[in-house]
């Protein structure tokens, strides 16, 4: 009995830290979301957002950027954490792709500002080719690999742990018995390691929703996602309501890619 | 579990205790003594060798916190928690704390300098007979175009934007009023247009300018301006002053048309403590010397036409700057607008961002 209080007692460190700062947070955006700009009660935020043409087009804007950013991700990280599985030096490539994100996100951008301006590094490079200055910056292209470039190691860091955790018995087994390497990806490895991707997904996905900094650095505000306009509604129009309206829309949209990549709840645990 | 009972225990107090510090902090932000100026300015808006100075010459202390909008600034004072004494609003924002009863009148009497004020940026609709405000420095919007690639006389006018010669050139500031308004005067219309009709329309035309935009940006647009990265952009005059600083290839045209005349204005908030002070440093800075010293650091436009005629005269005769005062005339001072209005034009402003051709 006296050992079962102790271990309920743990949790209520991490108890109160979730009340404070994650559930008041979330329950103070669902009630200013229900406030007009002139303070009166009303469900008009909603109705505007999903009326308006021009959220959801916004709201559609920012799924398929996040989708690309999260595909784009995807497809370079799992071969580099499947060839870092088997690498000789694992912690130290670890450490350093884990590195770049100890550096401020602003201050990433601004090197790729340098990288990608009118007489920056890749047009000094085209130009020795001859190829006259490109615009690079305040495009899609550059939107996108600087988004993918800032969300790889949250891709990385969970497959690694997926293939990590795979048992090489199983491979060897299906090897034996006569699949083919493609085979054995498709079946065994790729099913079995499936669990890090979701996890990858969902850290790069979400975020990817509402790169306010990015869409105005690196995009030139020629992307636009939700969280410019949230940004907007909160700091220049003072509309709480309408940006407290965004914000629950894109917290329901993370629960629902929570529960559409989730694990399904299964006796008998993994596999 | 005692261990733990004190560990929680140990929690609840940090939190009690960074509570009440914080709380603390509010009440006193900046000291409280009586010979202390709670001064809330934009960043690096006022040369630090004239605070140095004043402190010298009153004894007095400043205190100086920086904002970087003004609707921060106005949410900031309004929510409780500060205790400034001096602030520096634009008209629009002067006109709405005025109207939120967060200003307190300036006693004239206590006030020194005022004739050195120019007629044109006294007495302005925002705030009549100056009764909550003195300017402190003022500009337009216009016109920034690098003459590597662009001739003045393809820049005179607001229309010479929509030019198919620009694709792709053209960096805007991000701000929903100043870029719909310029599509407003290229209409002849108003800047402070609230009918909806009229800035649908403003924004239609708005789009058709999309395909010589290049990017909207806020305060990084100086940088890109400096290095080159575009060849026009539209923008205040007091960042332009700082772009050509950088750059001596870029100049500055406010279109013949007109455009908006902002001020940057000294305003008494309702928490102001230190009243004392709050006049000594004004009639500091009404002080033609002490006003010209500042205008050279900062860069801006001065009201104060004492102050302006001890300045180089290549800067007294800078149309840049000082523009005709035909033009001054023709140019509107934004009105304060109510919150619906303002939502429009945001909304508007949203859509020209996300309009491709």
């Amino acid at each position: 009995m006296k050992k079962s209080t102790t271990n309920a007692a743990f949790y209520v460190p991490y108890g109160l830290w979730l009340a404070l700062f994650v559930v008041a947070p979330v329950l103070l955006i669902i009630y200013q979301s229900f406030f007009d700009i002139s303070g009166h009660f009303t469900l008009s935020n909603y109705a505007t957002y999903f009326q308006s043409g021009t959220y959801i087009l916004m709201t559609i804007n920012s799924v398929v950027y996040a989708f690309i950013i999260t595909a784009v991700t995807l497809l370079i990280s799992y071969p580099t954490a499947y060839l870092l599985h088997y690498a000789k030096h694992k912690q130290l490539w670890l450490l350093l792709i884990i590195l770049p994100t100890w550096i401020n996100l602003l201050l990433k951008a601004y090197a790729f500002i340098g990288i990608f301006s009118q007489d920056g590094g890749v047009n000094g490079f085209l130009a020795m080719f001859g190829i006259a200055p490109k615009q690079f910056l305040f495009t899609d292209f550059s939107f996108i690999l600087v988004a993918s470039y800032i969300e790889i190691p949250f891709m990385i860091l969970p497959i690694f742990n997926g293939i990590e955790e795979l048992d090489q018995g199983y491979v060897n087994a299906s090897r034996d018995l006569g699949a083919k390497g493609w085979q054995t990806f498709t079946r065994v490895i790729l099913p079995l390691t499936m669990s890090g991707v979701k996890a990858g997904v969902q850290a790069v996905f979400i975020p990817s929703l509402s790169l306010f900094m990015l869409t105005r650095l690196i995009g030139g505000n020629r992307v636009i996602t939700l969280g410019t306009a949230i940004e907007e509604h909160f700091l220049v129009t003072m509309n709480w309501g309408m940006g407290s309206t965004i914000g629950v829309v894109l917290i329901i949209a993370m629960f629902l890619i929570m529960f559409l990549t989730g694990e399904r709840k299964r006796k008998g645990g993994r596999a | 579990m005692k261990k733990l009972m004190s560990m929680i225990v140990a929690i609840l107090a940090v939190v009690a205790g960074l509570a009440l510090w914080s709380a603390n902090l509010k009440k006193t932000q900046g000291a409280t003594g009586g010979n202390t100026l709670n001064f809330a300015n934009w960043g690096d808006y006022i040369d630090p060798a004239l605070i140095k100075k004043f402190e010298k010459q009153t004894g007095y202390h400043v205190n100086q916190e920086t904002f970087d909008s003004n609707e921060a600034m106005y949410t900031k004072i309004q929510q409780g928690g500060t205790s400034y004494d001096l602030t520096v609003p634009s008209e629009y924002m002067v006109e709405k704390m005025i109207k939120a009863n967060m200003l307190i009148p300036l006693d004239k009497s206590r006030l020194t300098g005022l004739k050195n004020f120019g007629s044109l940026y006294m007495n302005r609709s925002f705030d009549p007979g100056n009764k909550y405000s003195l300017p402190y420095f003022w500009g337009t919007l216009g016109i920034i175009y690098n003459d590597q690639y662009v001739k003045r006389s393809e820049v005179e006018h607001w229309d010479d934007l929509w030019n198919k010669k620009w694709r792709g050139d053209i960096m805007l500031i991000d701000s929903a009023r100043d870029i719909l308004g310029f599509s407003l005067v290229s209409m002849g219309k108003s800047m402070n247009t609230t009918n909806p009709t009229t800035l649908q329309l403003a924004k239609t035309k708005l789009d058709a300018l999309s395909p010589n935009v290049k990017a909207v940006v806020a305060d990084e647009i100086k940088m890109y301006m400096a290095e080159g990265e575009a060849p026009l952009a539209v923008d205040w005059s007091g960042e332009a002053a700082d772009m050509m600083w950088d750059n001596s290839h870029l100049h500055y045209v406010v279109p013949t048309e007109g455009s908006n005349l902002w001020f940057d204005n000294f305003v008494i908030p309702k928490t102001a403590k230190h009243l004392k002070a709050v006049y000594a440093f004004l009639n500091f800075m009404n002080d033609p010397k002490n006003a010209a010293q500042n205008a050279d650091y900062v860069g801006y436009s001065t009201p104060n036409d004492a102050a302006l005629r001890r300045l180089p005269k290549k800067v007294q005769n800078d149309k840049q700057f000082y523009p005709d005062q035909d033009v001054i005339r023709r140019s509107e001072v934004y009105k304060d607008l109510a919150p619906k209005t303002v939502g429009l034009y945001n909304d508007l402003f949203l859509e020209f961002k996300m309009f491709r051709k």
